[in-house]
Formats: C-alpha cells, structure tokens, sequence
C-alpha cells in the first residue's frame, strides 16, 4: 500500500523541517530527519539510557523490566497521556457491562516511583536516528536505544467519505477512552428497531478476536434492550479470522434473531446520510456505525520511517525487537512486524507485554555486552461470548533459525464448558496485567 | 520429617530422556529463568505475585512443586482451563528454567477479606491435619507441596472443590486427611492460609 501524504503532514503538524521526513517515508526511504532546533531537554549524563515511547501495553513493561534488570541504565517514558486506557475488557463498557472505564484507567505515578522510571509526557513527533535524538512537543531529547511501542493508527483514506470528523458519529472504538463513551452511548439512544452496523477491516489488525467478542457482547445488550434491532457484521476478511468455532456457536445459539455475519469491505460512508456502503453491493442504513478502519503502526513509527512500505509495519529482529531499519531502535507491540514461520505473533496486549520483556532482556545484553537469549514469548487472549461467558486462545512461542514458531496454539473446548471460569480467569487477567503495567 | 510426595526422583530420570529428544526443536541456547518466566506474569503477575482474585500467585513456591504442577498439565494429569494449552509448548528444561526462576522470587503477601471467625477455626485445625506437609503456616513450600499461604482464597477454594469431586487428583495422604473433614472445616483452613502473610 503507499502511504498517503495527507496523513503524514497532519501528524507532523506542519513542522516544515520535518514534513520533509514524511515525504522521504512516503517514498519508502529512511527520512532524514534532523532533530532540528527544539530545545534539547533531560541532557543525558554519563549514565546509559534507554527512551521509550508509548506509555500502553508494551511500553510500559518495556521501560519497567529495564529497571528492574539494570538499574544502571537511565529510563525515560514518553506518553502523550496521563491515564491509559485498556482497549482489553473496553467491549465490556461499550456493551453497558461496566459502570465506568476505571478498572480499565492506569496512572503512571506509582510505576515511575516504584522502578525509578522518568515520565516525559510529551507526544513524540520525530525521531533523528542518525543523532540519536526524539524529537517531542517539550523539546528533543538524546537516547542511546529507543523503544517504539505507539499501537496503531488507522488508513482512513482507504474508505471514501470518511473524514477527520467521521469517528464522531461513527466511532471506531478501537483506542479506548472517549472512543468506546461515545460508542456506548449511541447505542443507549438509539430506539429499538435500529440497525447497527460493525466494519471489520481487513487483517492485519489490532486484536482479531475483538470485533467477534464486541458483535456478541452488543448482540447480548440489544437482545435484553432492545430486542427488534438488529446487528450486521461486515468482514472485509474472508471468513472469521479468530476462534471462528467459538463465535460462530455463540451467535448461532445466543443472538440468531439480532446477529447477522456478512461478508463485505466497507468502501465508503455517509455521516449525514448514515450509510454505510460496503463492496458485496450493499448500502445498510445505520442506527449506528461502528466502522473499524484498516490499521497500521501508529504515526510516529511511520514519521520515522520504521515502516516497510508494503506492510505497514515495522520489521525488527526476533532477538531484541531491533528495527532492520534503523539501528538501537527497538519497536514492539501492534506496530511490529516479526520475521515469522508459520503464524505470526497475534498484535494483542499479551504479546505486547511479552514481547516488551524479551526486548529488555537482550537490550540489556548488548548494552552491556552480553550474549542475547533466544525468545520464549506467550500469547493469550480472553474474550467474551455473553455476559458471563469467555473462551481463550493461547500460543506460545520460540524462535527457530531467526523466525518466531508457534510451538503451541488452542483454544477453549467448543462446547462452552469451561467458559464461567473462564470469565472469572479473564477478569483476573486484567487486573494482574493492569496492576504489571502500573506499580 | 519432611517427606516427597511425588515420584520425583523417577521423574528425573525420564526428564534426561526427553531432554535429548527435544534437543534439535526450540531453543539454541537453554532457556534462561528469566525469559522463560517472565511471560507468565501477565497472568500471575509480576514476578508471580498474583493481584488476584483467581490466578494463583506462584512467587516463592519451590522449585519442584511448579515442576510437578507444568509437567502435570502438560501431560493431562492435572485438569486445567488454560495452563494444559500452554505447557505443552515448552520442554521440560523451560519447566525447570521456570522452577529455577519462581522459587527464588520473595513470598508474595496479600491483604485480602476473610471471615475472621472461619480464619480463626482454620487456624485450630491446621497443626493436628495439614502441617506435616503444608510447612510452617502453608508458608514453606518444600518438595512438591505448594505455598498455600496468602493464596488467593478464590484459587484455593476452586481447587478444593476440584480434589473433592476427582477432577483434580489428591495426594493419597492429604486425601486420608481431608476426607474426614466437613465442608466447613475444610473451608475454614483455606481461610487461614489465605491470611497467612
Ligand atoms: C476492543 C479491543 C479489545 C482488545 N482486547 C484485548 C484482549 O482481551 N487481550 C489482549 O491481549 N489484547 C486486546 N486488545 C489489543 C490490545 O489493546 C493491543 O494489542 C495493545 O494495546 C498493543 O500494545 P501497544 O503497546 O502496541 O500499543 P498501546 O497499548 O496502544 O500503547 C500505545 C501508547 O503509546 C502512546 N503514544 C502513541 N504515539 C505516541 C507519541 N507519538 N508520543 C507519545 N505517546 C504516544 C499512546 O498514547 C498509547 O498510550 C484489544 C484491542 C481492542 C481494540
Ligand atoms: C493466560 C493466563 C496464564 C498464563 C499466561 C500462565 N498461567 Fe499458569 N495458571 C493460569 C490459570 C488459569 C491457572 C489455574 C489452572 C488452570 O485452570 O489452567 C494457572 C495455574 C498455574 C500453576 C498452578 C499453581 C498452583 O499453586 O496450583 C502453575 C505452577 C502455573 N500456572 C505456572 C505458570 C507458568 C510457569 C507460566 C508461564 C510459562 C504460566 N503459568 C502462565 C493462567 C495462566
Ligand atoms: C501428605 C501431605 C499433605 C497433607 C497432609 C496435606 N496436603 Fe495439601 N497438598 C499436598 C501436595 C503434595 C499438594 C500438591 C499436589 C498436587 O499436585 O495436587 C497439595 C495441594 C493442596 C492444595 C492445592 C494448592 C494449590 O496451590 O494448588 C490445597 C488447597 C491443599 N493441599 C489443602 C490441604 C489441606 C486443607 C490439608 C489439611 C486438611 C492438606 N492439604 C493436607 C500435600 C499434603
């Protein structure tokens, strides 16, 4: 895919210097950014250090098993934010399951006095890998490695009409926070008898069971509410990309009379109109539209010119997640791009996490000039089928001549045995990994 | 006296056996506590220092007993939801890397709301039922016997229930002293050990 200018001058925000570098991206190049003339603020000292940008699943684990491996090393956060917000669990809340988004908020405040971690909440707008240096919206500040770890943004250009404005009525809810509100309350007003519509893009993209867990938990709300709407799923994929058997059961056996799975691209959308218009030659009329945009590396990865062009993501190494780019830049999470054999690293929060430690453990290897380890990495991921039920899918991964194998991947039995503990796991999965990414 | 209540010794053996058939797979270095481990805290926590409510803390538990438990999943021996999954994705010598790595982590306290009435009674009867094995307050994990102290009680009850219907196999010599005890009582000990800190 090419990358779109339009994108990249509004997220350089017009720096002139630096819409240069987009444009050297854009054309697949690695940009010349130069740090240019902002402030240098935190002037490094004689300690090592290591910057991290992204205070969300992985950056967060990234910056704090550092610490706790060499409290040698110095460790600065960048996080646009001050309170994250989990997407994990945030179909909950958009389905009217959670009063409020707090069991899914984290400060940062213990984490940074408990590890010894300094916040900069800042946003990252450039990186000069040549100087070393992230440029942000206080000042630019030196690293000796940097870690990137922004999540995605969205391709909004490949759906016509869709604007800056759109996700305002037709939210995407696929960052959590004012996002997942707004999603809620639009299907708290709406009548019943509405129609509502879910666009799932095509893969690859952040969480692939997510869209199927959010169609059950807004199916089971509507069949209690509001039970003569409907809910159409349109799959721009070719068939259900995550625990196919698990979904499909549940909404053959829960949500019949809401739920309907068709298979089409949303191509083009009318806020004014509400209409979503979708490849398979369908226009849906919408109560609400919850179209997920197609997705990339968040922008900061792209202004970096850490992308491949084609793949939208970052390519890095299987030993410490190092950009084949850009040298002691580090990416993970969503945004990466593993050389894999057979089954990639699913872009989730568990993999962020653990691909966060694996990261810092070689980072600390070569920073003190120790041999690196051969990952060893898990993902898991809980999602829900009702109200009280969930089933999981879980991998775990090594790497092999260079490339991540899957040496283990299942899913729950089908036949939803186990699926009320399962809730109750998934529950405690939050909260333990909330409580890793925050103290 | 402090006894084993696995086959352990045994099981060694057959672990150098297998060790060699996985030597070609996975890993071209021997994993390392820490990589192996690691990944297991976003659902244990950090270091394995569970916040609860359900998944169990694994800090501070000796070496053998998460051996044991990793090797039991692996194999089926010990009904699981997701850790069965997962075992089976890593060799023995990750389980002893993870062994390695858990038993040397610091005892993991947590504050959690019990019925003090219930702690109280479980406290009476734990010396003369389950001390010969679950060491100094369920703190001590020596062998196979997992730490039960500070437990999230949660965890400790489903596991309970599992050993009292079969689905979870308990020790020939815990069950002699189990079986004999009511519901209550039973649930009155995995109160006390859950507020051990
Ligand atoms: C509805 C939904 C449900 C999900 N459910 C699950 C689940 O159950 N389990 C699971 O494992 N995963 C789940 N996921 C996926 C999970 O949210 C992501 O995979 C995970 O957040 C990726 O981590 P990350 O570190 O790559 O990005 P993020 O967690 O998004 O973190 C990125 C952080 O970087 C910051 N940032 C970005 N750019 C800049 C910049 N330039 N300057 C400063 N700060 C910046 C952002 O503010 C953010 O805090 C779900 C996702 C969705 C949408
Ligand atoms: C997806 C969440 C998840 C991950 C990841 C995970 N566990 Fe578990 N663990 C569980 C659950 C749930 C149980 C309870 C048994 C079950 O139902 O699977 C458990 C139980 C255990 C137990 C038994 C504890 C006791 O005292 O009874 C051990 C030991 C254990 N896990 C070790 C590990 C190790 C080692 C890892 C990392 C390699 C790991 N787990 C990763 C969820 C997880
Ligand atoms: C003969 C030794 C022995 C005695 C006596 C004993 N236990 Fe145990 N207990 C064990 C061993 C060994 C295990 C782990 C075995 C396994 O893998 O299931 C265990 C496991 C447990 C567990 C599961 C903990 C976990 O983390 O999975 C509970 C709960 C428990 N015991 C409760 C008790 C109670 C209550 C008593 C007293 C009534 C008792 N036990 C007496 C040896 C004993």
């Amino acid at each position: 895919m090419t990358l779109d200018r339009r994108n990249f001058i509004k997220l350089l925000g017009g720096a002139s210097g630096l819409a240069l570098a987009g444009h050297a991206a854009a054309q697949g190049k690695a940009p010349a950014v130069s740090a240019g003339s902002a402030a240098e603020i935190m002037p490094k000292g004689s300690a090592r250090r290591v910057v991290v940008i992204g205070g969300g699943y992985g950056g967060t684990i990234a910056a704090k098993y550092l610490r706790m491996l060499d409290k040698s090393i110095e460790v600065v956060l960048i996080e646009r934010n001050k309170e994250f917000v989990s997407c994990p669990f945030s179909n909950f809340y958009i389905a009217g399951l959670m009063p409020d988004m707090k069991a899914l908020t984290i400060k940062y405040d213990k984490l940074a006095a408990n590890h010894g971690i300094k916040m900069l909440h800042a946003d990252a707008t450039a990186i000069d890998a040549a100087a070393k240096m992230v440029v942000t919206s206080q000042g630019r500040l030196a690293y000796d490695r940097l870690v990137v770890s922004p999540g995605i943004d969205f391709m909004t250009d490949e759906i016509e009409g869709y604007d800056a404005k759109t996700p305002e009525i037709f939210p995407h809810a696929w960052k959590a926070g004012p996002q997942s509100a707004l999603l809620r309350k639009q299907l708290q007003a709406m009548k019943d008898g509405g129609t509502v519509v879910i666009g799932v893009p095509l893969m690859p993209f952040r969480c692939p069971p997510g869209p199927y867990e959010r169609a059950c938990l807004i199916s089971s709300y509507l069949k209690k509410h509001k039970p003569k709407s409907k809910l159409i799923m349109l799959d721009a994929n070719p068939d259900v990309v995550s625990k196919k058997g698990l979904f499909t059961k549940a909404w053959n056996s829960y949500y019949k009379d809401i739920f309907q799975y068709v298979g089409g691209q949303v191509t083009k959308v009318d806020t004014k109109a509400k209409i979503v218009v979708a490849d398979n030659f369908d226009d849906y009329e919408v109560a609400v539209a919850n179209v997920i945009p197609p997705q990339r590396a968040g922008n900061i990865a792209v202004a970096a010119g850490l992308t491949d062009d084609k793949k939208r993501w970052c390519p890095v190494d299987a030993i410490s997640f190092e950009s084949t780019i850009h040298k002691d830049i580090h990416v993970l999470g969503d945004a990466t791009l593993l050389p894999s054999d057979g089954g990639a690293m699913p872009k989730s929060g568990y993999s962020a996490n653990s691909q966060a430690k694996v990261c810092a453990i070689n980072i600390v290897a070569l920073m003190n000039g120790k041999p690196t380890t051969e990952l060893s990495a898990i993902n898991a991921c809980y999602s829900a089928v009702s109200e009280t039920e969930s089933v999981s899918v879980s991998h775990v991964f090594k790497v092999v001549n260079g490339k991540i194998k899957i040496t283990a991947s299942a899913v729950s039995p089908a036949d939803f045995s186990i699926a009320k503990i399962e809730k109750a796991y998934g529950e405690s999965w939050l909260k333990n990994v909330m409580t890793e990414m925050s103290t | 006296m402090k006894r084993k209540w696995s086959r352990w010794s045994l099981a060694a053996g057959a672990l150098a056996l297998s060790a060699t058939a996985f030597a070609q797979t996975p890993a071209q270095t021997p994993p390392t506590p820490e990589m192996v481990s690691f990944a297991c805290a976003g659902c244990h926590g950090t270091n394995g220092g569970s916040a609860g409510l359900l998944m169990p803390s694994l800090a501070s538990q000796s070496k053998e007993s998460i051996v044991d438990a990793m090797k039991k999943f692996q194999s089926g021996e010990r009904t699981s939801t997701i850790m069965g999954r997962l075992a089976k994705g890593f060799t023995e010598a990750d389980f002893e890397a993870m062994g390695e790595f858990f038993s040397k982590q610091k005892f993991h306290a947590t504050n959690q709301k019990l019925d003090k009435a219930k702690v109280k009674k479980g406290a009476e009867l734990q010396e003369a039922n389950c001390s010969r094995c679950h060491l100094d307050d369920g703190k001590d994990g020596k062998d196979d016997t997992p730490v039960m102290a500070s437990q999230w009680l949660p965890y400790l009850q489903m596991q309970m229930d599992m050993y009292l219907s079969g689905a979870r196999k308990m020790p020939e010599q815990m069950a002699e002293k189990v079986k004999p005890l009511s519901r209550e009582e039973l649930d009155a000990l995995l109160h006390f050990y859950a507020s051990v800190k």
